[in-house]
C-alpha cells in the first residue's frame, strides 16, 4: 500500500495509484465485488491507463454500483437493468477514443439484460465486459440468478432445479474475441486477465466468480469461497507483458500459446489442460460444455481473436470522436439543400 | 381562368348537376398491395403537380407485404386544399376483390375507370363509366409477362391523363423522372402510358364534368414527405449518431436520414462522419442514443407507438440524469398492435409523460413537412440546450404522404451544443457540480467523457442524486433536483416553437389543434363561414411545454374546440392540466379516430351540431 512519503510511487504515466482509487464501498465487508475493484484499480494503473480516457459503464445491482468505488477520475454511468450494453454502445459511437469498462452481475447480463448482452457479443463492440458472479441476488435478499447452478442450495434451503446460463460459452459463441473466467479470490490470475482486457480490441467479456458473503456463502452453494477454493480448475496460466516492458522470451513453445495484442502487448498462455487451445472456438465450447456437465469450474482464458474487426472498426468513422467534430463537417452547406430542394420541385 | 370560375361556389353536391369541375376533386386508385402501383400513382401526382394544380396523394395501404387491397387517393384542389376528401369523384378500379365496394363507394354523378370484364356498370347508373381492356393493352405493349402486373398501372395513368386532360408532355417528364436515367424502363413504362391515352381517345367520348387545368399554384414549391423532412432536418442538425429499429410509419424516416448522410456526411477520404445502427429492439435504440448524448454526440432515434412504450424506462433515466437525445414518434393507430397503416395523434400523452415517477418531456408538434424539417433540426438544439429527450410528434398521414410545401430555408442559426464544460474552462472554475443551477435557470453545466481534466468526472445515475451527482436518499436533496428539473421545464415554454395564431380576435369561439389536423382544420374554417357566415378564431399549437400564448387565447374566447385525432380527448386533458380551473372548462373537444386521417367535413359537422348552427 501506498504509504505518505514525498514521492510516492507513480507507473509510467506519472500517476500514483491513489489517483485510481474511488469512493468508499457500501457493500457488505468480504464481498467479492469489492476485491475485483481492487483488482481494476492495480490493472489500471499498472497499464498506465489514463483515468480520463476511461468510461465506467454499469446496470443495476450490487455490481452496477461498484463503479463508484474505484478510479473517481473517470466518468461513470449507472444506466437502467439489463441495458449497460446499448448505453455502451452509443458512448462508444460518440467518442470511440475512450475506453470502456462495464460492471454487472448476473441477473443484470443472464437475466433482465440477456437481450442487449448477446447483441453486444455479436457486435464485439470494444469493451470490457464484467460480470460480478455470484449467482444470487443481493439486493432483493437472495433469489437465484440464472447462472446459479442445478441443484445448488438457497440459504432458505430450496434447491435450484434449473440448469446454469453459461455466459462464456455463450460468448465465445455468438463474437466475443476474448473470454475468460475467473474468481474474485484469485489475486494473480484475475490481475493478468484484467491487463490483458484492457490491451485487447473487441469484445472482452469475463466471467468472475464472486461470492455473496450474506446470501451464497453457505453449505450447498456452489459459489461459495470454499466451493472455488475446492473447484476452480485453471485452463491454463497467465502471463502478461505490456507493451511498455521488455519483453523476455523464456517459455516452452509446446506449452505456451504467445499472443500480440492489439496495443503491443504480449498475453503468454500456458497450458495447465491438456490439449486446450484458446483459439479452437468449437473446442472451448465443448470443454466448457463438459466441464458444466461434471459440476466443475474452469477459469483462465477461455478464447481469444485478436484479428477480428471490432464493431467501432467496421463503422468506418472520422479519427476523431464524432461527439466534437465542427459544425462544418457536421451540417452540410447551402449548395447542399439547394440541390435537394431544387430535386424535389 | 373563366371555367375555373364556374366551379367557384358550387359545393360538391353540384357533381350530380354534371357541372364543370375544373381543378377540384379526389381520384381515387384500388389496387393490390404489391402490385407496383406507387410509382404510376406518383407520375400521375407529380404530372397534376406539373400543371400548376395543387395536389396532395394519400396512400391507404394494408399491414401486408402483397396482396391485400391498397387504395391511392389524389385530391386537386384549387384552393390548395390539401386535407384528405372524405369522397373521391374519380375511381380508378384496378383491384378485382373491392371493386363492386369502390363502385358502390363513389357519389352520384362520379366516374369510374376499371377493366372491361369486371362490367361495374352494373352496380350504378349514376356513374359514367369508362371500361378498359387493361390487361390486353398491357400484352401489347408489354412482351415480357413478369413485368405486365407493374406496367398495368402506367396503363392507367395514361387512361386518366387522357379524361381529365392532362398533358402528355408532363406525365412523359414525370415517367423520366421517376425512372431516372433507365432509358429500357422508361420507354417501357410510357409506351404503357401512351398506350392507355391512344386507347382512352379513340374509344370515349368524355362525359363526367371533371377537368384539369393549367394554374401557376405549385411554381417553386416541393413535393415531399414528412419522414423524408424530419431525416433532411436531422441531417442539417449536424445529427452524428442514429440507433433505430425497423416499425411502420417511422421506417422511411430512418431510411431517408441515412441516405443523406452517406450522400452529404463521408470526408473526402471515405470516412463517416455518422454512425447509423440498427439495434436488436428500441430498448437498445433509445439506450444507444442516451449513451451517446451523454458523451456529447447529437442522437436520435425514431419510432411509433410500440416502441415509444419500449422507450419508456431510459426515457425516465433521460429525464432524471439530464441526457439529451431526439425522438421521433410516427404516430399509427394504437392502442396495442393497433393499425400499423393507419393514422392516430394519440401518443401524445404518452410521450408527454413517458416513463414512471415524474417524469415529463418536451414536445415538438410539426403540422407540416416544412416544420418536419424545422422542428428536426430545432429539436437537437433544445435536447442539448436543456440536456434532456426532446420528442418530435409526426404522424402516419404527415409522415407517410406526399405534400407540397414551400421549399425548406436552410438553418442559418448556429448550433446551439448547450451548456458543455472543456478542460479550460474547468482550469478556469477549478471544479464543477453536475447539477448545481449555477444561471438561474435550472439548466446545469456538464461535462463530457473523455475531457481530459482530473476534476471533469462525474458519476451518472438514475438513482436519488444531490447537485453534485452524488447518491442521496435525503429528502431535501432529492427534492432540490425535482424542484430544478421542474424550474427547466418552465422554462422550455419559452424555447420550443411558439404557436401559430391562424386568426384571432373575430370570434368568441376559437379552435386549438396540432400537428396534420392544421389541414383539414384550415378548410374547415373555410367551410364554416362560407356555409354558416361564421368566422372562428384559430391557434394551432406547436409544442409542450404550452406557451403562454395558449393560456391567453383560450382566456380571450369564451368557449374553445379542441380538435384532434384520437378518442381521449388527450390534447384537451393536457391542455385541462396546464390551465387554471376557470379556463379549463372553456374546453370543449371535435375528436376523430377512425384510422383516416381527418378530413374538413367531419369537422365542420360536428362544430355546426356542438354549435346548434
Amino acid at each position: 500500500m501506498a504509504t505518505a512519503t514525498p514521492s510516492p510511487k507513480v507507473n509510467h504515466i506519472g500517476l500514483p495509484v491513489v489517483e485510481y482509487r474511488g469512493g468508499k464501498s457500501t457493500l457488505c465487508a468480504g464481498c467479492g465485488h469489492n476485491a475485483i475493484s481492487e483488482r481494476i484499480i492495480d490493472a489500471m494503473y499498472e497499464m498506465g491507463v489514463q483515468p480520463e480516457r476511461l468510461i465506467k459503464m454499469s446496470g443495476i445491482g450490487c455490481s452496477s454500483k461498484s463503479p463508484a468505488y474505484f478510479m473517481s477520475r473517470s466518468h461513470s454511468f449507472n444506466s437502467v437493468h439489463g441495458r449497460m450494453p446499448s448505453v455502451t454502445t452509443g458512448a462508444l459511437l460518440a467518442n470511440h477514443t475512450v475506453q470502456a469498462l462495464g460492471v454487472s452481475g448476473d441477473g443484470d447480463t443472464a437475466s433482465i439484460g440477456m437481450g442487449q448482452f448477446v447483441h453486444l457479443l455479436r457486435r464485439n463492440l470494444p469493451m470490457i465486459y464484467i460480470i460480478e458472479n455470484n449467482g444470487v441476488y443481493g439486493l432483493t435478499k437472495g433469489q437465484f440468478s440464472a447462472t446459479a447452478d442445478i441443484g445448488s442450495k438457497m440459504k432458505t434451503g430450496v434447491i435450484n432445479d434449473l440448469p446454469a446460463i453459461d455466459t462464456c460459452a455463450l460468448a465465445i459463441q455468438l463474437g466475443a474475441t476474448f473470454v475468460g473466467r475467473s474468481f474474485s479470490g484469485d489475486k494473480k490470475q484475475l490481475l493478468a486477465m484484467l491487463k490483458a482486457a484492457i490491451a485487447h480490441n473487441g469484445t472482452v467479456m469475463l466471467d468472475v466468480i464472486s461470492p455473496c458473503v450474506t446470501f451464497n456463502d453457505h453449505e450447498g452453494s456452489t459459489k461459495s469461497y470454499k466451493f472455488l477454493q475446492e473447484h476452480d480448475e485453471a485452463v491454463n496460466e497467465i502471463g502478461f507483458v505490456p507493451s511498455f516492458e521488455d519483453i523476455e522470451v523464456d517459455y516452452d513453445s509446446g506449452q505456451v500459446l504467445d499472443v500480440k495484442m492489439h496495443d503491443g502487448s504480449s498475453l503468454r498462455l500456458r497450458k495447465l489442460l491438456e490439449d486446450y487451445d484458446p483459439t479452437d472456438k468449437a473446442g472451448a465450447v465443448r470443454t466448457l460444455m463438459e466441464a458444466q456437465d461434471k459440476g466443475e469450474i474452469l477459469t483462465g482464458v477461455f478464447y481469444i481473436d485478436t484479428k477480428k474487426p471490432s464493431f467501432i472498426d467496421l463503422l468506418g468513422l472520422v479519427d476523431e470522436p464524432l461527439a466534437t467534430l465542427p459544425e462544418s463537417l457536421t451540417r452540410p452547406p447551402k449548395s447542399a439543400l439547394s440541390e435537394l430542394m431544387t430535386s424535389l420541385q | 381562368m373563366a371555367t375555373g370560375d364556374l366551379a367557384l361556389g358550387q359545393e360538391q353536391g353540384a357533381i350530380g348537376a354534371r357541372q364543370r369541375v375544373t381543378n377540384d376533386f379526389s381520384i381515387i386508385v384500388a389496387t393490390v398491395n404489391g402490385s407496383g402501383s406507387q410509382s404510376a400513382n406518383s407520375v400521375l401526382l407529380k404530372s397534376i403537380f406539373g400543371m400548376g394544380v395543387p395536389v396532395s396523394g394519400k396512400n391507404l395501404f394494408p399491414s401486408n407485404i402483397a396482396g391485400l387491397p391498397t387504395w391511392y387517393t389524389i385530391r386537386a384542389s384549387k384552393n390548395g386544399y390539401v386535407a384528405r376528401k372524405r369522397d373521391s369523384e374519380v375511381l380508378v378500379a384496378l383491384n378485382p376483390e373491392t371493386a363492386r365496394e369502390d363502385m358502390l363507394a363513389l357519389p352520384a354523378g362520379g366516374v369510374a375507370i376499371y377493366e372491361t370484364g369486371l362490367n361495374l356498370k352494373q352496380f350504378r347508373d349514376d356513374v359514367v363509366c369508362y371500361p378498359v381492356p387493361f390487361d390486353k393493352l398491357t400484352a401489347s405493349v408489354c412482351p415480357e409477362a413478369k413485368l405486365r402486373k407493374l406496367v398495368k398501372n402506367m396503363v392507367y395513368v395514361g387512361v386518366a391523363a387522357q379524361l381529365l386532360e392532362i398533358d402528355l408532355e408532363l406525365v412523359e417528364k414525370s415517367v423520366k423522372r421517376q425512372f431516372a436515367k433507365k432509358q429500357k424502363v422508361f420507354d417501357l413504362n410510357f409506351g404503357a402510358v401512351k398506350a392507355g391515352f391512344d386507347y382512352a381517345a379513340s374509344t370515349f367520348t368524355k362525359e363526367d364534368p371533371f377537368h384539369l387545368e393549367h394554374m401557376h399554384s405549385t411554381a417553386g414549391k416541393i413535393i415531399i414527405d414528412g419522414n423524408s423532412a424530419c431525416g433532411m432536418g436531422a441531417v442539417f442538425a449536424g445529427v452524428t449518431v442514429v440507433a433505430w429499429y425497423p416499425i411502420t410509419p417511422s421506417t422511411s424516416l430512418i431510411e431517408a436520414t441515412t441516405d443523406l448522410l452517406k450522400k452529404y456526411r463521408v470526408t473526402p477520404e471515405g470516412k463517416a462522419t455518422f454512425a447509423v445502427v440498427q439495434a436488436e429492439d428500441e430498448l437498445a435504440a433509445i439506450g444507444m442514443v442516451l449513451g451517446a448524448g451523454w458523451a456529447g454526440a447529437r442522437s436520435m432515434t425514431s419510432t411509433s407507438g410500440p416502441g415509444i412504450s419500449l422507450m419508456a424506462e431510459f426515457t425516465g433515466l433521460g429525464y432524471y440524469a439530464e441526457i439529451p437525445g431526439v425522438i421521433f414518434d410516427v404516430q399509427r393507430t394504437g392502442p396495442a398492435t393497433g393499425m400499423p397503416t393507419r393514422t392516430q395523434q394519440a401518443d401524445l400523452l404518452s410521450v408527454a409523460f413517458l416513463s414512471h415517477g415524474d417524469t415529463k418531456n418536451p414536445v415538438l408538434l410539426p403540422g407540416n413537412v416544412k416544420e418536419c424539417f424545422e422542428f428536426a433540426y430545432a429539436a437537437f438544439d433544445l435536447a442539448e440546450r436543456l440536456q434532456t429527450p426532446v420528442f418530435v410528434l409526426s404522424d402516419l398521414d404527415l409522415g407517410m404522404n406526399n405534400w407540397m410545401s414551400e421549399p425548406f430555408e436552410y438553418p442559418e442559426k448556429k448550433l446551439d451544443r448547450g451548456k458543455v464544460l472543456t478542460a479550460e474552462d474547468l482550469n478556469r472554475l477549478g471544479s464543477f457540480a453536475r447539477y448545481r443551477d449555477v444561471d438561474g435557470d435550472g439548466v446545469p453545466w456538464r461535462t463530457l467523457p473523455g475531457t481530459r481534466h482530473p476534476k471533469a468526472a462525474y458519476f451518472t445515475r438514475g438513482s436519488g442524486h444531490n447537485d453534485a451527482a452524488g447518491y442521496t436518499e435525503k429528502p431535501g436533496e432529492y427534492q432540490a433536483v425535482m424542484d430544478r428539473l421542474t424550474r427547466k421545464f418552465e422554462n422550455a415554454r419559452k424555447l420550443a416553437p411558439a404557436p401559430v395564431t391562424v386568426r384571432d380576435r373575430t370570434s368568441k369561439i376559437g379552435f386549438l389543434a396540432f400537428g396534420s389536423t392544421d389541414f383539414a382544420l384550415r378548410e374547415s374554417l373555410d367551410e364554416i363561414k362560407s356555409e354558416y357566415g361564421a368566422s372562428v378564431d384559430y391557434m394551432r399549437i406547436r409544442a409542450y411545454p404550452f406557451a403562454h400564448e395558449i393560456h391567453d387565447f383560450v382566456a380571450s374566447h369564451e368557449r374553445v374546440y379542441v380538435v384532434e385525432q384520437n378518442r381521449d380527448a388527450q390534447l384537451a386533458g393536457l391542455l385541462k392540466l396546464d390551465l387554471p380551473g376557470e379556463q379549463a372548462v372553456k374546453l370543449r373537444s371535435i375528436l376523430h379516430y377512425n384510422g383516416l386521417p381527418v378530413d374538413a367535413r367531419t369537422i365542420t359537422e360536428e362544430f355546426a351540431t356542438k354549435e346548434g348552427l
